[in-house]
C-alpha cells in the first residue's frame, strides 16, 4: 500500500518538478535597431529571421545568434505589427532564448555553460510560455505547443462521444429491459464482456484492416480515430449503462405500469431520468480512458509530425498522448521539460474529468 | 463539411414532419376516440422520414467513392493512364488529393489534369446525393403523414421502431466482435499462405528489418516474442503486482479504520485512472537508467538500458491497483460469518487472514490475477518505450527483451506497403494476442464465478 503511494507521488512529484520548467521560458533581452535595417525587413520568414539573428550577433559577438529561439524572429515581428511606430527607432526586446540557455538558465550545467550564463544573467529573464499552449508541434523545443495536439484530441472525443454515448445506452437499454433470454442475447453480452477486456492494440489493428483498409477512410484523420476509440468504449459505457438502469428500483418500473405506460414510456418517462446520472458517470469514465489511450491512434497513424491545427475531422491529426510520445522520442534536451508539462495538462485533464464524475456520483447517492 | 449540413437539414425536416403530423392528430383527438397520443404520431413520421434517408446517406458515403473514380476514368485525360495496378493508384490518389484541396508539393502532371475531373464528379456526387437524400426523407415523411388517421395504431409502430433501433444498437457490440475476429483471421490467413504456421509460432530468429522477399518466414520466428512477453508481463511484472496487491487488498479489507479507507481507496483510483504512456514516459526516463545501473553494480556487463526488469517493474505498478481492487472485492465477498467464527475461536486478526479469509478468497484472486496477466499481456505503450525493439531469448532480466505488442507497433509505423509481409505478420501477432488474452479472461472469469457459487 505504502509502496503504490509512494509510486503514485514519487511519479507526480518527478513530472510536476520537470514539467513546471515546459510552462516556463527564458528570454534575452535583444536590442533591435529599424534604423541600421538597408531597406526594412518585410514581413516574410527568412528575411526576418536574417534580421534578427544579424541583431543578436551585433548585441552578443559571434555565436550570438545561437543565444536565440528559432522562432524569436516571430516574436520581434509580433511586437512590430502591435506597435508600428517602432519601426522608426531603436528598441530592446525580450525574445525566447535557444534551448541550451533555456536549460542552463534554468538547471545549471557544464562549467562553460554556467560562465556563459553568469555573462549573461543582467539580459536574461523568464516569462509564462504562451506559445505552449497556443502553439502546435514544432522541431524547436522552444517553439513547440500543445494547442494542435489538444485540438486533435478534442475532435477524437467529440466523436467518440457522439458515437458510443447514444449507441452504447440504446444498448444497454434493450439488454436491461426488452431483451428476452435466448441464445442472441447471450451472444451480445458474452461478446460485450470480452470486448470490455480485449487489449487496446487489437482495436487499432480493427481500426487498420476495417477503416482505413475496406472502406479507404484518410490516414490520421481524428474522424478514424473517434471510431475506433468509440468502438473501444462502447462497452465500458454499456456495462456502466446497464448497471445504472440495474440499479433503479423496481417499484418504479411497477408503478408506471401500473398507472397505463407502455413499456417504451417506462423507460423513457421514468427510469432513465433515474438512472442518468449513473450512465453519465459511465460516459465521463469511459471517455477519461479514451483520452489517455494511445496505441490504437498509433496504429491508424495519428503519429505524423503536424505543425498546425487540424480544424477539420478528416485531416490529419495528432493526440495529446501521441504527441507525448513522440516528443518523448526526441534527443533534444529541451523537449524533457515539454513532455513533462504536456503530461501535466493531460493529467489535469483527467482529473477535472474524473473528478466531475467523482461529484456527480457523491451527490446522487447523497440524494438516494 | 457538407455531410453535416445535411444532418442539420434532415433533422429539421424531422421536427417540421413531427409537427405536422402531430397537430394532424390534435385534430382527431377533439372528434373522435383516439388510440394512440398525438406526439406518438409525430414520432412516427419524424423517424420515417429520417431512417430512410440516414439508410441511403450510408450507401451512398461507402458507394460514392468508387462512382467517383469512375466518372473520372471516363473523362478523355484517363486514356493516357497506365493500366491498372500501383502506379495508376498513385496517380489517382495524388488527383484526389489535389482536388480536395490537400496538395502535395510533387505532383505528375497527369494527376494535375485529372483533379478538375475529379473535383467536378466529387461535386456532382455530393449534389446528386444531397437531392436523393432530401427527395426521400421528404417522399417518405409525406407518405407517412398522408397515413396519419384516427384509427392508425401509431403508438405500436413507434414502439416496435424504437425497440428494433434499440435491439440494432446492441448488435454493434456483435459487429465488432465478428469485425476484429475476421479482420485478424483473414490478414493472417494471407500471412500464412507465405509463411508456415510453425515455423512462426517456434521460430527463434526474429529481425523484420532484414527481410528478404522469396523467403519472409527465415525472419519471422516469433518464439523470442512470445518469451519476452511472457517474461515481462506474467513474471517480472506480476511479482511486483500480485505481493503488494494482495498486501494492501489485505490492509485495506481487514486492518485499516474507515477514514484511512476512504482517503487511500481513491488515491489508488486516481493510480489506475493514470495514461500509460505516462507510466512508459516515467520509466523510461527514470527507472531504465536505474535499473541500468543497479545491473552493472551487480557485476553484470551487458545490463541494457531496455531491459525486462525495467518494462516488468514499470508494468507491475501500472497493474497494481487493479489487482488490489480484484483481491479487496473477492476478500470483502468472503461471507462475514466465517471471519467472526474464526476471532470468536480466539485468533488473532492476522491468523484468520492467513488461515480463512485467503483460503476462502484464493479463487477469486487467482481469476484477478489472470485478469491482470491478460491486461498486462496486451499493455503497449510502457513496453513501446522501456523495453527493447531487439528480439533476444534470455533469462536474465536485465538484458534486453521484446514484447508481442511492441513488435505490432513497429511493423506498422513504418513506410511499408499494406499488402507486404510485414504489415501481414502484424495482423498475425495481433490474432495471437487475441487468443490468449481471450482464453486468459474466460479462464478468469470461469475462476470467479465457481469462487462466487461456492461462497453463496
Amino acid at each position: 500500500m505504502i509502496v503504490a503511494l509512494a509510486c503514485l507521488i514519487y511519479l507526480l512529484v518527478t513530472i510536476a518538478v520537470q514539467g513546471v520548467g515546459g510552462f516556463v521560458r527564458t528570454t534575452i533581452a535583444l536590442p533591435i535597431d529599424m534604423a541600421t535595417a538597408s531597406r526594412g525587413p518585410g514581413p516574410s520568414g527568412p528575411a526576418m529571421a536574417g534580421f534578427v539573428d544579424a541583431a543578436a550577433v551585433r548585441a552578443y559577438g559571434p555565436g550570438g545568434a545561437r543565444l536565440i529561439s528559432d522562432g524569436a524572429w516571430m516574436a520581434v515581428r509580433d511586437t512590430l505589427r502591435a506597435d508600428p511606430t517602432l519601426a522608426r527607432r531603436r528598441f530592446v526586446i525580450h525574445v525566447p532564448a535557444s534551448t541550451a540557455i533555456d536549460m542552463a538558465y534554468k538547471h545549471g550545467g557544464t562549467p562553460a555553460a554556467d560562465a556563459m550564463i553568469a555573462r549573461l544573467r543582467p539580459h536574461l529573464g523568464s516569462e509564462l510560455n504562451t506559445g505552449f499552449l497556443t502553439g502546435a508541434d514544432a522541431t524547436d523545443p522552444t517553439r513547440a505547443g500543445i494547442a494542435g495536439a489538444l485540438e486533435g484530441s478534442l475532435l477524437t472525443m467529440a466523436v467518440t462521444l457522439l458515437l458510443a454515448v447514444p449507441t452504447g445506452v440504446a444498448a444497454a437499454v434493450y439488454l436491461e429491459e426488452f431483451a428476452p433470454r435466448n441464445r442472441w442475447t447471450d451472444l451480445i453480452e458474452v461478446s460485450i464482456n470480452n470486448l470490455a477486456a480485449i487489449p487496446s492494440i487489437i482495436f487499432g489493428l480493427l481500426g487498420l484492416a476495417l477503416f482505413l483498409g475496406a472502406l479507404g477512410l484518410p490516414r490520421s484523420a481524428p474522424l478514424v480515430g473517434g471510431l475506433t476509440l468509440a468502438l473501444m468504449t462502447l462497452p465500458m459505457i454499456v456495462i456502466a449503462a446497464r448497471g445504472a438502469i440495474r440499479g433503479v428500483a423496481p417499484s418504479v418500473r411497477e408503478a408506471a405500469m401500473g398507472i397505463g405506460a407502455s413499456p417504451l414510456q417506462v423507460v423513457f418517462h421514468h427510469v432513465m431520468p433515474l438512472a442518468l446520472p449513473g450512465v453519465l458517470t459511465g460516459a465521463i469514465i469511459g471517455t477519461a480512458r479514451a483520452l489517455g489511450e494511445t496505441a490504437p491512434l498509433l496504429l491508424i497513424g495519428m503519429r505524423a509530425f503536424i505543425a498546425g491545427s487540424p480544424g477539420s475531422l478528416t485531416r490529419p491529426a495528432t493526440a495529446l498522448p501521441v504527441q507525448i510520445f513522440l516528443w518523448s522520442d526526441q534527443v533534444d534536451r529541451g523537449f524533457v521539460e515539454k513532455t513533462s508539462a504536456a503530461i501535466i495538462v493531460l493529467l489535469a485533464a483527467l482529473l477535472l474529468l474524473n473528478g466531475v464524475a467523482v461529484v456527480w456520483r457523491a451527490r446522487v447517492e447523497r440524494r438516494a | 463539411m457538407a455531410g453535416i449540413t445535411l444532418l442539420v437539414l434532415l433533422i429539421g425536416l424531422a421536427s417540421i414532419f413531427w409537427q405536422l403530423a402531430r397537430a394532424r392528430a390534435v385534430q382527431f383527438r377533439r372528434a373522435v376516440r383516439f388510440g394512440s397520443l398525438p406526439a406518438q404520431h409525430g414520432w412516427t413520421v419524424a423517424l420515417w422520414a429520417v431512417l430512410p434517408a440516414l439508410a441511403l446517406l450510408v450507401v451512398w458515403q461507402i458507394a460514392a467513392p468508387a462512382l467517383v473514380t469512375d466518372a473520372v476514368l471516363r473523362t478523355p485525360a484517363a486514356a493516357d493512364l497506365p493500366p491498372p495496378g500501383f502506379a495508376r493508384a498513385t496517380l489517382l490518389s495524388q488527383a484526389r488529393a489535389l482536388a480536395t484541396g490537400h496538395g502535395a508539393e510533387s505532383v505528375e502532371p497527369l494527376s494535375r489534369r485529372l483533379a478538375p475531373a475529379y473535383a467536378a464528379a466529387t461535386r456532382r456526387s455530393h449534389w446528386i446525393a444531397t437531392v436523393a437524400v432530401l427527395a426521400l426523407a421528404i417522399g417518405a415523411g409525406a407518405a407517412a403523414l398522408a397515413r396519419v388517421r384516427a384509427g392508425t395504431p401509431a403508438r405500436t409502430r413507434v414502439e416496435r421502431l424504437v425497440t428494433a433501433l434499440l435491439f440494432a444498437a446492441s448488435l454493434v457490440a456483435i459487429l465488432t466482435t465478428a469485425g476484429i475476429l475476421f479482420s485478424l483471421v483473414w490478414e493472417s490467413g494471407r500471412f500464412f499462405a507465405t509463411v508456415p504456421a510453425q515455423r512462426f509460432l517456434f521460430g527463434t530468429h526474429w529481425s523484420p528489418q532484414s527481410i528478404v522477399d522469396d523467403a519472409p518466414g527465415d525472419v519471422l520466428g516469433a518464439l523470442p516474442l512470445f518469451w519476452g512477453t511472457f517474461f515481462i508481463g506474467a513474471v517480472i511484472a506480476m511479482a511486483v503486482a500480485v505481493p503488494l496487491g494482495l498486501l494492501s487488498a489485505i490492509y485495506l479489507s481487514q486492518y485499516a479504520a474507515g477514514s484511512t479507507r476512504r482517503l487511500l481507496k481513491p488515491a489508488l483510483e486516481v493510480l489506475a485512472g493514470v495514461p500509460t504512456v505516462v507510466y512508459g514516459y516515467f520509466g523510461a526516463l527514470t527507472v531504465a537508467p536505474a535499473v541500468r545501473r543497479l545491473g552493472m553494480a551487480l557485476g553484470m556487463a551487458d545490463a541494457s538500458s531496455e531491459s525486462a526488469m525495467a518494462a516488468g517493474l514499470v508494468m507491475g505498478v501500472m497493474i497494481l491497483p487493479f489487482v488490489s481492487s480484484i483481491a479487496d472485492d473477492s476478500l470483502i465477498a468472503v461471507p462475514v460469518e466465517l471471519g467472526e467464527a474464526s476471532l470468536a475461536l480466539g485468533a488473532t486478526t492476522s491468523e484468520t487472514v492467513r488461515q480463512v479469509l485467503l483460503p476462502a478468497a484464493l479463487p477469486g484472486v487467482a481469476g484477478g490475477v489472470l485478469l491482470a496477466i491478460s491486461r498486462a499481456v496486451g499493455e503497449t505503450m510502457i513496453v513501446v518505450m522501456v523495453a527493447s525493439a531487439v528480439a533476444t531469448l534470455s533469462v536474465n532480466p536485465f538484458a534486453s527483451a521484446t514484447t508481442v505488442t511492441r513488435q505490432i507497433i513497429d511493423l506498422l509505423t513504418g513506410e511499408a506497403t499494406f499488402d507486404s509481409p510485414k504489415t501481414l505478420a502484424a495482423f498475425a501477432l495481433g490474432l495471437t494476442l487475441f487468443v490468449v488474452t481471450l482464453a486468459l479472461n474466460i479462464a478468469a472469469l470461469a475462476l470467479v464465478r465457481r469462487h462466487r457459487v461456492r461462497g453463496g
